[in-house]
């Protein structure tokens, strides 16, 4: 059943597609803040740790990008459930 | 339904307004003094015969970290007391914004002046001829911490005071938003420029003769680090003044809402990454002066790339303001661009920080170990790119939601 608003006129399938629209956003935007921290420490402790021991620069190197890839992981997660949320629920 | 009168819609904003201000405001200021009581205490126990002196300087440092309260104070006694001549629903929104601009903005620098007060107090205890010029330095120091709530200030006065012809919904909302973007965008700028001018004053203790390498270093790295406040600035005189012209009141209310929410919100991450860099290089060169070339040089490389999600939020911004929407009838397309901002704004906290941190490690072990800057930097420049990606996921979905649903 159509409810009208002043300007506006709000139907169930309408209110589910803005639902999934908000959803959207909430899942990429706060799904971003854990990954861009945590690879940010990971990055920041991979940089000390060359300071102190140049020599296993390459080494280090690779830890760091294998660890940031598993942070990375939920904020894919994220990903996918937007797009989820937008293109195919 | 039930309706309510412009006059009595006027009050219940200025009054929520009030209230937000002065709750929000008054947290910030009396973290920061808290901090610095706490460590004026750690100091004391450290030399009791300066107990004096290092109150003195708790004192003058935590007047300071007042102030961002007392604007709140000053801004809340406003609202509650002001009477528009023409009640509307504009008046309303800026009211409301005005309230939530200052009570926002004051939260960041209340809690960054504290930490010049605090290292100020241990740097005495441990340094007792340099009182004075440490106190100096302490001013500075959070005098720019400060800036976010002045930049607040002014924001939320103009919102209280002036007369913006134009009472429409649209502008209700743009008004609303430029008070939002303000009050968030003030927070990690404020927070942020606390760590160069704490480490400074407790550089100054450890490498006396540093005094002003460290003192331009910090005033570069601090004003870099207000940018994303300036960035939120920007976006809220566009909302308050830019004449939009005759868009439609449906979706484009939402879409000013997300422009607001998304650089106010970005500016939070990317504020305080900065600021942890200049804390970082501040600290760096007290150890090593000789290192200042490429510390501050790092510095500004790594607050650049800091600042790049602010960026993506500004960009999301100026395209939900000055794209055209379509009119509609339906609420999910207006969904669509608030949810745009609150993805983009929310997205950029994350990688505003990480980079930050990543370039905090990487200056610190500059200062350490300079003969291998060039290999820092780089690891630096990848470690910030794999945490930059969360924010680019956020500006694709931000953007799929105003261009492709």
């Amino acid at each position: 059943m159509p409810v009208t608003g002043t300007e506006m006129l709000i139907t169930g399938a309408d209110l589910v597609k803005a639902a999934a629209f908000i959803g959207a956003g909430i899942s990429m935007g706060l799904g971003a803040i854990g990954p861009g921290v945590g690879e940010g420490m990971a990055a920041a402790k991979a940089c000390e740790a060359i300071g102190r021991n140049p020599r296993e620069a390459a080494l280090l190197t690779r830890t760091m990008l294998v660890g940031q890839a598993v942070s990375e992981s939920t904020g894919i997660y994220s990903l996918v459930i937007s797009l989820l949320l937008l293109f195919v629920v | 339904m039930f309706e309510i009168d412009p006059q009595s819609l006027v009050k219940m904003a200025a009054y929520t307004g009030g209230g937000l201000a002065i709750g929000f405001g008054a947290i910030g200021a009396a973290l920061g003094e808290g901090y610095a009581a706490a460590q004026a205490d750690m100091a004391i126990s450290e030399n009791p015969k300066m107990a004096g002196e290092i109150t003195r300087n708790m004192l003058v440092g935590q007047a300071v970290a007042e102030s961002a309260g007392i604007f709140a104070l000053v801004v809340a006694i406003l609202l509650l007391f002001f009477n528009v001549a023409n009640p509307n629903l504009a008046n309303a929104a800026s009211l409301l914004g005005a309230g939530l601009c200052m009570g926002l903005g004051a939260l960041g620098s209340g809690i960054g002046s504290g930490m010049p007060a605090a290292e100020t107090c241990r740097a005495v205890a441990r340094q007792p001829r340099l009182s004075n010029r440490l106190l100096t330095v302490m001013l500075i120091g959070s005098a720019v911490c400060q800036t976010p709530a002045i930049l607040s200030m002014v924001i939320s006065l103009m919102l209280i005071f002036l007369n913006y012809g134009d009472a429409s919904a649209i502008k209700a909302a743009a008004l609303l938003g430029a008070g939002l973007c303000m009050g968030f965008g003030g927070i990690g700028s404020g927070a942020g420029s606390g760590h160069p001018a704490g480490e400074t004053c407790k550089g100054i203790a450890r490498q006396p003769g540093a005094q002003s390498l460290l003192t331009t270093n910090m005033l570069i790295g601090a004003a870099v680090c207000q940018t994303p406040a300036i960035f939120a600035m920007v976006v809220s005189l566009m909302l308050m003044f830019v004449n939009f012209g005759d868009v439609p009141l449906n979706p484009t209310w939402a879409a000013f809402m997300g422009a607001a929410l998304s650089t106010g919100l970005a500016a939070i991450g990317s504020g305080y990454g900065g600021g942890m860099v200049a804390g970082a290089s501040c600290e760096g060169i007290a150890r090593q002066p000789r290192a200042v070339g490429n510390v501050t040089t790092t510095m500004l490389v790594g607050q650049a790339v800091a600042q790049t999600p602010c960026i993506f939020g500004l960009l999301i911004s100026f395209v939900l303001m000055f794209k055209m929407f379509p009119e509609t009838a339906a609420l999910s397309p207006s969904m669509a661009l608030l949810s745009a901002g609150i993805c983009m704004g929310f997205g950029a906290i994350g990688p505003g920080l990480g980079n930050g941190m990543t370039a905090e490690g990487a200056v610190r072990w500059i200062a350490r170990n300079e003969e291998d800057t060039g290999l820092l930097m780089r690891i630096m420049l990848v470690g910030q790119a794999v945490s930059q990606s969360t924010a680019i996921y956020a500006m694709v979905i931000s953007l799929v939601l105003i261009f492709v649903i």
